[in-house]
């Protein structure tokens, strides 16, 4: 029950006050997660590091014409991580680019979030409640998706970005348009499983029509699902990011840790043994995959304890 | 309208063949039902199953009802015999595969601009209050949703709501409007119910088993709130349940359910203080002040997929099992011969019930009708 000195206020004043005080719960509990908060500080540190990357990084310096070191230079103080075959810093190479790949990862995410979301509970709710034109868009959608979801994404995405121009939107797109099959797939069966419930029912009988049950009922109910289904996708889609880039899919422009990793490949830091060159970009990579993965995993357990592993 | 199909069938104690549905004044004042069923009936295909069996399921199988203007109306039957897809078929929430329901005596369309505008009069108060409210929307939320869907957001929403809630008996409703469905007890949550179907001031409830969820104090305290609510706003209302106690204690009409038809129907103090039917009569015996031998019923519970020829009560009728329709003459008709569908007639306070053995006039009457002791 609300406080009674909450009594007065409008109803709309007291549901934020109810939204605050759920987020702090929310908050305590995710606390409790160990290796979710690494994770978190991890995620944050990257992100702020990336963000604040033009106040120390030049970009003067990592073109190829204005490279500040001499190629292959081993670390030392003035490169911590080294020097590539151009000379420029390792370090600043993996700075510029977690802009690049953090950014391709939310966005791409986005995309197949909201693809997802939309093909699952279109899917959900006409196939449990649509009659019978319903039902058939509704399985139309489905076989759709299975069929991306045979697919190998890789050889996809690699199609997908080498028939489009090339530059970050086609990685966006490239890895948004593979990498939803399985979200639609479980937004979908927590849709049938909410429009199961009394209330859509209830909803229905109130003369709510489709549109107000999926955007009222369903999807708050999905939200959760959702949520720590993007966290784990920022980091599929920083690895697809970087396989396309270390592929040579990639914008040769733009910097990524995948872009990084191709170049070292090509200059043949493999084989001279130029660990700096490719070592910390693919840590880079590891490091920010296992922190969403990490923190999408305690967002499962705190958001629906029943499936927490 | 519906074809009388009387013939062999019929057993109205009426003489009027036609139960037309813009006819005569009904006893209850009103000249039109508000809401009624003719010859709804529901067949689920169920595909082949391993366990039980493969076929149609009859779950409603031919059922005429009113439910007249101011009129409390009781479904009653055990579990599995159809009240609840009756409740839903009335609704509109799920459509007849014969028959048609009736509002105002206009059949109801399908078309979800009609249903819209239908469901703004009829409401519907579902049998888990737990599950019948979204968890993740606020109580006001959940009040003000009917006059979102038909309204949109509204100026004296607030205003509304809080007289919805203190209708159904939250008050004060500040106290409530911001609590989540888990903070509230079960008779709170089912209040919240009950005042979202109030907030659009319904002509028509449809109750589904409204209180089996509750436990005996709450359990009240809502069936005095539907016949409050009755008193005050006129409100109609069909309440389905298993329980004889709540019919007897709001309905002012009984109609008993078995097998997806309705097998009695009349005033509730008929009904339930003599009951003609045999299932009524055995459903009746085994109440623990029922004063007579409690009746068990034998055989097979009852499975839709399988409704046996004849009387679909035949196998386990104890009538027939002690030979009393066979004294009658009638057992042969019990086994093959359909009693049909029980009609509604103009006359209400008629009452009906479709049995082969009564209508041969042997059923006689295990206690006389008592109009004295129905306590309120």
């Amino acid at each position: 029950m609300s406080a009674p000195a909450a009594a007065a206020a409008s109803p709309r004043a007291l549901a934020g006050q109810r939204r605050r005080r759920a987020l702090r719960r929310f908050a305590r509990d995710y606390a409790r997660h160990g290796a979710g908060l690494v994770g978190l500080a991890a995620l944050v540190a990257i992100t702020g590091i990336a963000l604040a990357a033009p106040w120390f990084v030049d970009p003067a310096h990592l073109t190829i014409t204005g490279a500040p070191g001499e190629p292959y230079e081993p670390p030392s103080r003035a490169f911590p991580l080294g020097t590539d075959n151009f000379g420029r810093s390792v370090l600043d190479l993996v700075v510029w680019g977690s802009r690049v790949s953090l950014t391709v990862g939310f966005l791409a995410t986005a995309v197949s979030v909201s693809l997802g979301t939309l093909v699952g509970v279109t899917a959900g709710h006409f196939g449990s409640a649509g009659g019978v034109f319903g039902r058939i868009t509704a399985s139309v959608l489905m076989r759709v998706t299975d069929w991306f979801l045979v697919l190998p994404t890789l050889v996809l995405a690699v199609a997908l970005a080498a028939v489009l121009p090339r530059g970050t939107a086609t990685i966006v797109v490239a890895i948004g348009l593979t990498v939803w099959p399985p979200t639609a797939r479980l937004v979908r069966a927590q849709t049938l499983a909410v429009e199961a419930r009394p209330f859509v029912e209830r909803a229905r009988a109130l003369g709510g029509g489709h549109a107000h049950v999926m955007a009222w009922h369903v999807l708050p109910n999905v939200m959760p699902v959702v949520l720590a289904q993007t966290t784990l996708l920022v980091a599929t889609s920083i690895i697809a990011e970087s396989t396309l880039a270390f592929l040579g899919m990639g914008d040769p422009a733009t910097i990524s840790w995948g872009g990084v990793l191709e170049a070292a490949r090509t200059a043949g830091a493999v084989s001279a043994g130029i660990w700096w060159y490719m070592v910390p970009p693919g840590l880079a990579i590891a490091v920010v995959a296992l922190s969403f993965t990490l923190c999408g995993r305690a967002l499962e357990a705190v958001l629906n304890p029943r499936e927490a592993r | 309208m519906t074809s009388t199909a009387s013939g062999n069938g019929s057993l109205n104690t009426t003489d009027d063949p036609a139960p037309a549905v813009a006819a005569p004044a009904r006893a209850a004042g009103a000249a039109v039902p508000v809401l009624s069923a003719r010859r709804v009936a529901v067949a689920f295909s169920s595909g082949t199953g391993l366990a039980g069996g493969s076929g149609t399921a009859r779950a409603v199988d031919g059922v005429d009802l009113d439910v007249g203007s101011g009129e409390i109306v009781a479904l009653v039957g055990e579990s599995g015999c159809g009240k609840t897809t009756l409740a839903r078929l009335l609704l509109g929430l799920e459509r007849p595969t014969a028959g048609r329901v009736l509002f105002e005596g206009t059949p109801l369309r399908y078309r979800s601009r009609d249903l819209r505008a239908f469901r703004r009069r009829v409401q519907l108060v579902q049998q888990d209050p737990a599950g019948s409210l979204n968890p993740r929307r606020t109580v006001y939320e959940s009040v003000a949703e009917g006059l979102r869907v038909h309204e949109g957001t509204t100026a004296d929403e607030s205003d509304r709501v809080g007289r919805a809630l203190s209708r159904a008996g939250l008050r004060p409703p500040e106290r409530f409007l911001a609590a989540y469905p888990h903070e509230l007890s079960g008779g709170q949550r089912q209040r919240v119910v009950i005042a979202g179907a109030l907030v659009l001031e319904p002509e028509v409830l449809v109750a589904d088993e409204p209180v089996a969820s509750l436990d005996a104090s709450v359990r009240g305290e809502i069936l005095r709130l539907l016949l409050e609510l009755r008193a005050d706003l006129g409100l109609s209302a069909l309440v389905a349940t298993h329980d004889l106690g709540l019919a007897w204690n709001i309905a002012d009409r009984v109609a008993v359910m078995y097998l997806g038809r309705v097998v009695e129907t009349g005033p509730v103090e008929e009904v339930l203080a003599a009951p003609a039917h045999p299932y009524t009569r055995a459903l009746l015996s085994v109440l623990p002040d029922s004063g007579s031998a409690p009746v068990v019923l034998a055989g097979e519970p009852p499975d839709p997929k399988r409704v046996p020829p004849g009387c679909r009560f035949h196998p386990r009728c104890p009538v027939l099992a002690s030979g009393a329709a066979e004294h009658a003459g009638v057992a042969d008709r019990c086994r093959t011969e359909d009693p049909g569908v029980l009609e509604e007639a103009p006359d209400a306070s008629a009452r009906r019930s479709a049995c082969h053995w009564v209508a041969a006039g042997a059923g006689g009457r295990i206690r006389p009708p008592d109009h004295g002791d129905r306590k309120h």
